[in-house]
């Protein structure tokens, strides 16, 4: 049952294949209204592909989608009209001043004469280039870039944008200026569809997708993910040179895996209560001098580095078979 | 179809060709030079062919002889050779097109009244100057004994006798039978259609190449408004090349035009949107500059050199390329140029030459808009 009445993007099992290879693989979510809803997943996963397909210039192989109301296959056209899509690579004209970015674009959603000019100072206000107007485009830095592109994506005021790792390559005061506009957008009520790789950005997000080789490995609030989809337990372990120690650790019978998380160590092992006494004799047998040992709430990439994972490890052997 | 986006796109083309100055170039400055130098290189009026002389007689008879070569406006003497030798090294080295020999007994059998001979030597190797050569110095050298006939005649007190026949051949448009005057007209058409074709080639290509379609293409801008967009620029162009060559065929090759410019202009804004089309049709399909500029090249220009009438006659042609030579666009537009130029004929005799660039034209620029796809592939 698709629900498009309070959701702005509706999926159904939608796929993408190049050839054999499988892109996108049967994936399913909903997006609802006003939401901002964060598409995860390392470089190659199928984001891009995805928010392609929805923004009406890619045609899926198999599957449903809605967007705005309006069919993907049939309705692309009218898609086009209620999204503002800023893709993945720089696409606004080097070559031309950030006005006439703006002028062309503004022609082209067919803003009405009256409020050209209004839509224009509120984009440059917005991306702050105000003094910059006349500058040619390819002269701007990366976060002016990204602001610029993001401002002629919403001259025509759409109610879904979807932006395709819109931060990716900027630094991270300009990524945080961009996170300000998108919760401004989202305070208006527009949806936001944002891709992204960045761990930090997805705790920004309403709710979150994890897409992995193509498939859609885990949906819902970032608390929600954090909470259920964790089978193990994850201890934070403050120790004395931890990257020696953690070696030892992972040796331990019920610990899956420890990392060096900031200045200690992530452990994520099917016991908490149990793996934290075992370490704590380990440590204590080398001598090292133990600050905390602690069960704690796993961060979103503790929980899509086990989730990733253990799909890994289920399907290797197919793979194998396979071959 | 809203002209907002179509003004938009247009205005946004024209400022890429503006800020470009390489594309500036190709837009203005290519044209020029192409029909300066083909304008020159391709004018195939052998004038003042260069001979030298080997004067064995020595006589005032043979200087007469020689003086007649020299004061024709077909060849011009530019030195002397006095043996073998010397004359293999002129031609060799190609300071002289060819050498007259004008032999030792030349006055002697003049004067016994019998059939004296001289000998012109000519440099084969350009077959097509040598044939032209040979048949000057066979006009001069008739013109000399005519001319001899008629001393003898009038010294032995005879009554000129009436020539039976005159004949006195009449070329018609182009009196002066001066190449220029038909190869320049067919060089502007050749040369529209390969620069239109270059000029449009590009620029949905570098869309697709620098990103800036993915973005494009999500927007509600429709094919056609995206085309007509990107034509009218290079169409406005293509307007200017064709002013800058009629006004170079004008005051540079002083090329009579003897029909009406306004007929010239509507032609070339047919032939334009078809040639423009086209080099759309290639670009939308290539996605890629440099194989759609490449494409672009070898699709106008060897056809339109070659098959279009411009060098080679069609009439001599075997069969089979004369069929071929229907479906070159670039034939209709040389002999609408030429007739224009040098018959200054209108619309009612080139009729079908303007129906067919009209029926060519709509062809290419449905094409384009059919084969534009706001999709990615
Ligand atoms: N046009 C295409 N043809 C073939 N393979 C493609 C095409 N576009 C993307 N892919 C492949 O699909 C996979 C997913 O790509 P993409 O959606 O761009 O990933 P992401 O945006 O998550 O980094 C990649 O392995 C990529 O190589
Ligand atoms: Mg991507």
């Amino acid at each position: 049952m698709m629900n498009t009445a309070t959701n702005a993007v509706v999926v159904e099992n939608l796929e993408k294949r190049f050839g054999g290879f499988v892109a996108v693989n049967r994936v399913s979510f909903e997006v609802a209204k006003g939401e901002i809803f964060g598409f995860l997943g390392p470089n190659g996963a199928g984001k891009s592909t995805t928010i392609r397909m929805l923004c009406g210039i890619l045609a899926p192989t198999a599957g449903r989608g809605v967007v705005a109301g309006y069919d993907i296959y049939t309705q692309s056209e009218k898609i086009k009209a209620n999204i503002g899509y800023m893709s993945q690579k720089f696409s606004l004209y080097q070559d031309l001043t950030v006005e006439e970015n703006i002028n062309f674009y503004s022609g082209i959603y067919c803003i009405p004469a009256e409020l050209k000019e209004e839509r224009k100072n509120w984009v440059l206000e917005m991306a702050g280039l105000r003094e910059h107007r006349r500058r040619p485009t390819a002269l701007l830095s990366g976060g002016w870039k990204q602001r610029l592109a993001l401002g002629c994506a919403i001259l025509h005021q759409p109610p879904i944008v979807f932006l395709d790792e819109p931060t990716s390559g900027v630094d991270p005061i300009s990524r945080r200026a961009f996170w300000d506009l998108i919760y401004d957008l989202s305070g208006r009520g527009v949806t936001v569809f944002v891709t992204t790789h960045y761990m930090d950005e997805a705790e920004y997000c309403d709710r979150l997708g994890l897409i992995y080789r193509g498939e859609l490995v885990a949906l819902g609030e970032p608390e929600r993910l954090k909470r259920d989809l964790m089978a193990e337990d994850v201890l934070e372990v403050l120790c004395e040179h931890p990257e020696t120690a953690m070696g030892e650790i992972e040796q331990l019978p019920g610990v899956k895996e420890a990392a060096l998380f900031g200045r200690g160590l992530h452990v994520v092992a099917t016991d908490g209560e149990a793996a934290a006494g075992e370490i704590g004799e380990l440590l204590a047998r080398s001598g090292r001098r133990i600050e905390r040992i602690e069960k704690i709430v796993p961060s979103l990439e503790d929980v899509f580095v086990s989730l990733i994972e253990a799909r890994d490890r289920a399907e290797q052997p197919q793979a194998e078979v396979k071959r | 179809m809203k002209i907002v986006r179509i003004t938009a796109v247009a205005r946004k083309e024209f400022l890429h060709v503006f800020r470009d100055y390489r594309s500036l170039m190709m837009a203005i400055a290519i044209p020029i030079m192409m029909l300066v130098l083909f304008g020159y290189a391709l004018t195939l009026d052998v004038d003042n062919v260069p001979l030298a002389v080997w004067d064995q007689s020595g006589t005032a008879q043979s200087r007469d002889f020689i003086a007649r070569f020299d004061g024709s406006r077909f060849f011009s003497v530019r030195g002397t050779v006095v043996n073998q030798r010397e004359m293999d090294y002129t031609i060799d080295s190609g300071r002289a097109l060819g050498v007259l020999v004008v032999p030792r007994d030349f006055a002697q059998k003049l004067a016994a009244g019998r059939a004296a001979e001289a000998q012109l030597i000519i440099d084969g190797s350009d077959s097509n100057t040598a044939t032209i050569a040979l048949n000057y110095a066979e006009a001069v050298v008739q013109g000399y004994s005519q001319n001899l006939v008629f001393q003898a005649i009038r010294r032995n007190g005879l009554p000129e006798p009436r020539q039976p026949l005159n004949v006195k051949p009449r070329v018609w448009f182009n009196e002066e039978l001066e190449s220029k005057n038909f190869i320049v007209p067919g060089l502007i058409a050749v040369l529209m259609m390969v620069i239109a074709a270059l000029l449009t080639s590009l620029t949905i290509a570098r869309e697709w190449e620098q990103g800036t379609m993915e973005q494009l293409i999500a927007t509600p801008v429709k094919g056609p408004e995206l085309i007509l967009g990107k034509l009218i620029p290079y169409f406005a162009i293509g307007l200017f090349d064709v002013l800058l060559a009629v006004l170079m065929a004008e005051f540079v090759f002083h090329v009579p035009l003897r029909g009406s410019v306004l007929f010239l202009f509507s032609i070339a804004v047919i032939f334009l949107i078809g040639a423009l089309s086209m080099g759309l049709v290639i670009s939308i399909n290539l996605k890629n500059q440099l194989l759609a500029a490449q494409f672009a090249m070898v699709a106008t220009f060897l056809p339109s050199f070659l098959l279009s009438g411009f060098m080679f006659s069609i009439a001599n042609m075997p069969h089979a390329i004369q069929v071929i030579t229907y479906i070159v666009p670039a034939r209709y537009f040389v002999t609408t140029l030429k007739g224009i130029y040098m018959k200054g004929v209108g619309p009612s005799v080139l009729f079908a030459e303007v129906v067919f660039l009209m029926i060519y034209s709509a062809i290419m620029f449905t094409i384009a808009n059919v084969r534009f796809k706001k999709k990615l592939s």
